[in-house]
């Protein structure tokens, strides 16, 4: 991603504050604890059988 | 393009995640030998008892070590073949000892079919001209289903045996 | 952005909703016989058999109804984002009377009992030819449209040289890349291996093969699925919250990252076959979790356009701008609905792919279970959300609220039945059983018996998904012709200021370079152990009737 990203950034991209978004951060982290804990309940299920 | 500051976090977080998930996988199946089924090894589909392992009289639970077993089964739509008992009545249940190590190796004579047995990780399919093995320990006492999990006709949901492992 | 779209090009779409709409109906009627027939206590009358209806199900459901309501939505945000000429609208009837044909062939063969090879037909169970052929024409018809789409991007863009294209036209046309590089693997082995086999012009097929091709379909398949809800999500939902979109360029980025690694993944279906090279399986496991990091970006934009809409509109706190979404507007609830879906959705897909996993689920009704979760509630109850608002653009007509507290209800019908019935499927395949099965008590083990509880589990979420698609239908006629004439919005939300095409970079524009990519990541993955597969093929086989009941 790295490689799409490199050199296309328009000179004026920090200009603007950034917007307040931790609630979106809290809800993001959210979804990756549920994905984690959804993926080792099913590691453990194939390592005990 | 700009990308806020808690969307880096989240994002490599999130893709360290899928990478710590990878090298897990990666690790268990290369390096402890968990590889999902992949024999590789091929025969004829239209004359499968030609090979060793699905003659008559190797069918079924085989001994092969003080501890080792080999389970071989020639699936057909819509039945599982494990040999015959001495009475010479078809096998519809198989044992096996807690804690031995087993092979399950199986064919198809006609359609694809699936080897799951439920409540293990033994899940397998078996198609046409290849041969399907998966070597496994099984820890839990119990009778395990043995269900044909992949739709070969209208008889599939009757493709079905037993499983069961006794405490040695 | 074209004003309101032309009648002529509103038929073209509706006539592709109304092929859907049926198809739901019919398909959501097989569904509920299902369940019925698994929950043990209900005999199909008439000696009807299991997988007929299953297989009409899945073909009607996953096939047609997904093809054409794309297709339809896809026409509409092309027609408002670009315009359409009258010579690409000419030729989409064509389409669409090739796709319809084909569609009739396959569905009267399925009927007459000739094809119970349920959706994915593998071989070597033989239907008769003229499934196989319909299908071909299906996919033929829907590259009408991919090159129309195409078309119509290239002509914009010669009009307006050097400007960036408009994100919806831009998604759609990614959409349509997904679509045709994958639908020449399921037509090579349709064309080249199941017709003239069907045909008795060869007496055998290669097995593995068929099923590679499948597979390199198949999964792409399902982004081609997910990928218009993210249009929807993307570039309407915003509007429809009040709110911008999050950001034109990172919502490019994610549509590239889908077509970049939705296609190189056909493996993580084939994990348990004895025939492929399990380093090969691992490479292609790894290249499906790189398709997981376009939907972590959508997720982010989805919430961060939420939490901005909410505080411009006052919210405080952290969590106070989720008060704020407009929960009682179906336009928003349905898909928002979906999206939520998608989270335990994703989470069983990232476990379905993760290679030596698969053995704990492959095959069982926690499959079902799963993709009953993404296309059947994330990607349907975002394209009812579009309805709402799509068929009276269409017709003329306006979303009434007393129609919007219907779809509600419909909505929350719709959660309701599917909680129940993919929890009971994902529970009862963790237990291990097995999916596309009839009833059965298996020889009368305890876990058959276990199962079964979950069986009636699922006949029960199924009988209210049933009601909500008998809902769904009646507001499908009731926006068509009976709700009162005037204009309904299209939705089409807007950039936030400082953001929009002119800040996003122009590499996003290089299609040669993407389908360049595409194409290196593609042989990557499957030149060599295709070749494999070839090299190392055992005898082919001949077809099976008389499995099927095809005699």
């Amino acid at each position: 991603m790295a490689k799409v990203l490199k050199g296309q950034q328009p000179s004026n991209a920090h200009d603007e504050k950034e917007p307040e978004l931790k609630g979106t951060f809290i809800s993001v982290m959210a979804i990756g604890v549920f994905i984690i804990v959804a993926w080792i309940g099913a590691f453990s299920l194939f390592l005990s059988r | 393009m700009h990308l806020h500051r808690y969307e880096k976090i989240w994002l490599t977080f999130g893709i360290g995640s899928l990478l710590v998930f990878l090298i897990v996988l990666g690790v268990g199946a290369f390096y402890q030998g968990t590889q999902p089924p992949s024999c590789l090894v091929t025969l004829d589909p239209e004359n499968v008892q030609a090979h060793e392992s699905f003659k008559d009289e190797n069918l079924g639970v085989q001994q092969i070590g003080e501890n080792e077993y080999v389970v071989n089964i020639l699936a057909s739509a819509f039945n599982y073949n494990f040999g015959k008992d001495e009475a010479g009545v078809p096998v519809r249940k198989i044992r096996i000892p807690k804690g031995a190590n087993v092979i399950f190796q199986a064919t198809t004579t006609d359609v694809v079919h699936g080897f799951q047995i439920a409540g293990t990780n033994v899940n397998m399919m078996l198609e046409p001209g290849y041969i399907s093995d998966y070597e496994t320990t099984l820890n839990n006492v119990g009778e395990f289903t043995i269900v044909c999990n992949e739709y070969c006709g209208v008889g599939h949901h009757m493709m079905t045996a037993v499983l069961e492992v006794y405490e040695p | 952005m074209i004003k309101s779209i032309p009648k002529n090009q509103s038929r073209l779409a509706m006539a592709f909703m109304w092929v859907a709409f049926i198809s739901l109906l019919i398909g959501g009627l097989m569904g509920l016989l299902q369940v019925f027939v698994r929950s043990g206590q209900f005999t199909l009358p008439f000696g009807i058999d299991y997988y007929q209806v299953l297989t009409v199900h899945g073909v009607i459901l996953g096939l047609v109804l997904t093809t054409y309501f794309i297709i339809g939505f896809q026409y509409a945000l092309m027609s408002k984002s670009i315009g359409m000429t009258n010579l690409e609208r000419k030729m989409a009837w064509i389409g669409f009377f090739v796709m319809l044909v084909g569609t009739i062939m396959t569905a009267v063969t399925i009927l007459l009992g000739k094809a119970s090879v349920l959706y994915t037909f593998y071989a070597p169970l033989q239907a008769h030819p003229t499934f196989y052929i319909g299908l071909a024409l299906v996919v033929v018809g829907s590259w009408f449209a991919c090159f129309i789409n195409f078309h119509q991007l290239y002509r914009w863009k010669k009009e307006h040289k050097g400007e960036k294209s408009p994100l919806m036209a831009f998604m759609v046309v990614i959409n349509m890349l997904i679509w045709f590089i994958c639908t020449l693997g399921v037509a090579a082995t349709v064309l080249i291996q199941f017709i003239p086999w069907s045909l008795g012009l060869v007496t055998e097929i290669d097995i593995l093969v068929s099923r590679t091709l499948f597979w390199y379909f198949g999964h792409p398949l399902v982004y081609f699925w997910l990928l218009p809800a993210y249009m929807a999500w993307y570039t309407i939902i915003p509007k429809v919250i009040g709110g911008k979109i999050f950001s034109d360029s990172l919502a490019r980025l994610s549509f590239i990252l889908f077509l970049l690694f939705s296609i190189p993944v056909g493996f993580h279906h084939q994990l348990t076959e004895p025939g492929i090279d399990p380093f090969w399986k691992y490479i292609q496991v790894v290249l499906t979790f790189m398709v997981v990091i376009p939907s972590l970006l959508t997720a982010f934009s989805m919430f961060a356009s939420f939490e901005m809409a909410g505080r411009a509109k006052g919210a405080k706190g952290k969590l106070g701008w989720f008060k704020k979404l407009p929960w009682k507007d179906v336009r928003f609830l349905a898909p928002f609905i979906g999206m939520a879906a998608f989270i335990p959705g994703g989470a069983g897909g990232i476990i379905n792919a993760s290679n030596q996993l698969n053995g704990v689920i492959h095959n069982t009704i926690w499959v079902t279970g799963h993709f009953h979760l993404t296309v059947a509630t994330t990607v349907m109850l975002t394209f009812f959300g579009i309805a709402y608002w799509l068929i009276p653009v269409l017709t003329g007509r306006t979303l009434t609220r007393k129609i919007n507290k219907l779809g509600i209800i419909q909505t929350i019908v719709w959660t309701v039945g599917m909680t129940i019935m993919s929890g009971s499927m994902h529970i009862a395949g963790l237990l291990g059983a097995p999916r596309r099965s009839s009833y059965s008590e298996y020889g009368g083990t305890e876990q058959a018996q276990e199962w079964i509880g979950y069986q009636i589990g699922q006949a029960i979420g199924g009988t209210i998904l049933f009601i909500g698609i008998l809902l769904m239908v009646y507001i499908f006629f009731y926006l068509t012709f009976r709700a009162p004439i005037g204009i309904e919005e299209f939705p089409v939300a807007e950039y936030r200021e400082g953001d929009g095409v002119d800040r996003t970079p122009m590499l996003f524009e290089n299609w040669k370079l993407w389908i360049g990519i595409t194409a290196v990541l593609i042989l990557i993955a499957y030149t060599i152990p295709f070749i494999d597969i070839i090299q190392n093929a055992p005898p082919g086989s001949p077809g099976f009737k008389w499995p099927i009941g095809n005699i």
